[in-house]
């Protein structure tokens, strides 16, 4: 049996289900983007007080790496200041999902990050610099 | 049918004994099941053989060198052209030009005949199951030349509808470009019954052979097709390696494709006359070794006979549709009757994605492909954003199925809710 699988638990459980997982109407941001590799789609929907993450929803489809890493990213920013949110590295996440992610298959974890940060900026980052 | 396969498959273990990267084993000790060969095959002992010993016996650049190790290299490459045209059945060496591999040898169509045939308001006819590398050249031509492009739809179990090809050709089409063997479905396509079609119409035409001359028998002179593209590096033969048929009469009648040493006649600053086919098109160094290599594939090829190579793969196809037919929630796409189909199985598993599926395969060391495959437009037919893409060939075995199996049921496990 495979010990070192990508699809442990936690991401299982996270795919199976999502946190967070939804919309918001109104926002105060939207953004979605897709993944051509996997086609993999997220949207993010988020409140703030100004300050903060008040309330953050995520919706898509695609495979169990991007949307498992999405749910995972709700957990993070929820209710969180939004320059710590804006902080948020690739390592950050990648350390969250504690599974070991391929060059392959990183496109698919970072989608939903991605996602955010064009929100919260208002436009898409490149792919390497998150 | 089981036991049957299984003697066959018998005398085809020892193949896979001359494919050096098929020995290898992973982290787990688990060794390779490669069913990605549709992208590209694994390469065989004598063709990196013959690779090596051009690099070391006979490297040199060929044409007008005077040295002997010129006009070795020379010969080697003339006599690897000499060898792709017999597996085709060419009339002629000088039909076949060496290119890198299936794409550039249809943009080499699309830039040389088709930007000299092709005019404003003209009709290129392609399919809905073309690869992008015979669709996209199309379409930039047509955008240049303002002509048109209309797709032959196809049905439900994935071959061509023979009718609307029947209403597109009456619309009078310049040329008609379609695939041999579907990549991403398996479909055989009946190659001849098309191109006289197209004839009859008046029409060029175009065959993608990337997924047929590696898999079985191709007689260019019995499909009678007018151009015949396939790449080297899906038969064997190196990364890199191509080749582009074309009738001798067409391909006299095209101007160069690039531009550069080794396709001139005579150069002045202000013109040039260029030089004799193929040559015309093979501008610049060419990859010598890779066309010996490839030269080299052929000749493992032609040993084991392409007949049978296309027997073995069709009952391991047989054999992995009838295992696959097994597992709840896969569905297979493509078409159901046996002799349709090349050894190319597409699939979709409930309703994991084709890339967990692949990655959970890869954790069990089994290679396959998922995505759209080059076929967007495809895949929008029949509603997927992506399938999973088990491939065969020569060195597959009934092992390779069983290891694709019981993989597939992993997924499912570990999916399970």
């Amino acid at each position: 049996m495979v010990t070192d699988s990508l699809y442990r638990e936690t991401i299982l459980d996270h795919f199976r289900n999502p946190r967070n997982k939804g919309t918001l109407d109104p926002a105060d941001f939207s953004y979605e983007d897709v993944n051509p590799l996997c086609g993999d789609e997220i949207r993010i929907d988020v409140r703030t007080d100004g300050e903060r993450v008040t309330d953050v929803r995520f919706s898509g489809r695609g495979c169990a790496i991007s949307q498992a890493a999405a749910s995972i990213l709700m957990e993070l920013v929820e209710g969180r200041p939004l320059d710590e949110v804006k902080a948020i590295s690739r390592e950050d996440l990648l350390e969250e999902l504690g599974v070991p992610i391929s060059p392959a298959r990183m496109k698919c974890a970072m989608l939903g990050l991605k996602v955010l940060k064009a929100g919260i900026y208002g436009v898409p980052p490149a792919d390497d610099s998150l | 049918m089981v036991s049957s396969v299984t003697e066959k498959t018998r005398d085809w273990l020892k193949i896979r004994d001359d494919f050096p990267i098929l020995n290898s084993v992973d982290a787990r000790g688990q060794r390779l099941a490669f069913l990605d060969s549709a992208a590209s095959s694994q390469k065989p002992e004598s063709v990196i053989a013959a690779v090596d010993c051009y690099y070391r016996e006979t490297n040199a650049n060929i044409h007008r060198g005077v040295y002997d190790l010129s006009e070795r290299a020379t010969a080697q490459y003339e006599a690897a052209r000499h060898m792709v045209a017999d597996f085709v059945n060419a009339a002629s060496a000088r039909e076949i030009v060496f290119v890198r591999n299936t794409t550039e040898a249809i943009n080499l169509v699309a830039q040389t005949w088709g930007r000299r045939n092709i005019a404003a308001g003209d009709l290129i006819v392609v399919t809905t199951m073309d690869h992008h590398s015979n669709l996209v050249p199309w379409q930039l031509l047509a955008d240049e030349k303002g002509a048109r492009i209309e797709a032959v739809r196809i049905t439900d179990d994935g071959r061509l509808d023979m009718s609307h090809l029947g209403e597109l050709l009456a619309m009078g089409p310049q040329l008609v470009a379609f695939p041999h063997v579907s990549n991403s479905l398996g479909t055989i396509n009946p190659a001849a019954e098309i191109v006289r079609m197209a004839h009859d119409a008046g029409a060029v035409t175009v065959v993608d052979g990337a997924q047929s001359v590696p898999h079985m028998p191709v007689d260019v002179r019995e499909l009678d097709t007018d151009f015949l593209a396939f790449s080297g590096h899906k038969m064997l033969g190196p990364m890199g390696s191509g080749a582009l048929y074309g009738k001798l009469a067409l391909l006299e009648d095209m101007p160069p494709f690039m531009g550069g040493g080794g396709m001139i006649r005579k150069v002045s600053i202000e013109r040039s006359t260029f030089a004799d086919v193929p040559a015309r098109f093979e501008a610049g160094t060419p990859s010598v070794a890779d066309a010996v290599g490839l030269g080299a594939a052929v000749e493992y090829l032609q040993q084991i006979g392409m007949a049978e190579v296309g027997e073995h793969e069709h009952n391991l196809t047989q054999l992995a549709v009838e295992r696959l037919q097994g597992i709840p929630e896969l569905r297979l796409y493509g078409p159901e009757k046996p002799g349709l189909r090349g050894g190319t199985l597409s699939f979709t598993l409930g309703d994991i994605h084709p890339h967990d599926v692949a990655a959970i395969l890869n954790e069990e060391n089994v290679a396959v492909r998922a995505g759209h495959h080059c076929c967007q437009p495809l895949m929008d037919r029949l509603g997927l954003v992506a399938t999973t893409r088990a491939s065969f060939y020569v060195y597959n075995d009934e092992d390779d199925v069983d290891r694709l199996v019981s993989g597939l049921r992993r997924a499912q496990a570990i999916f399970a809710a």
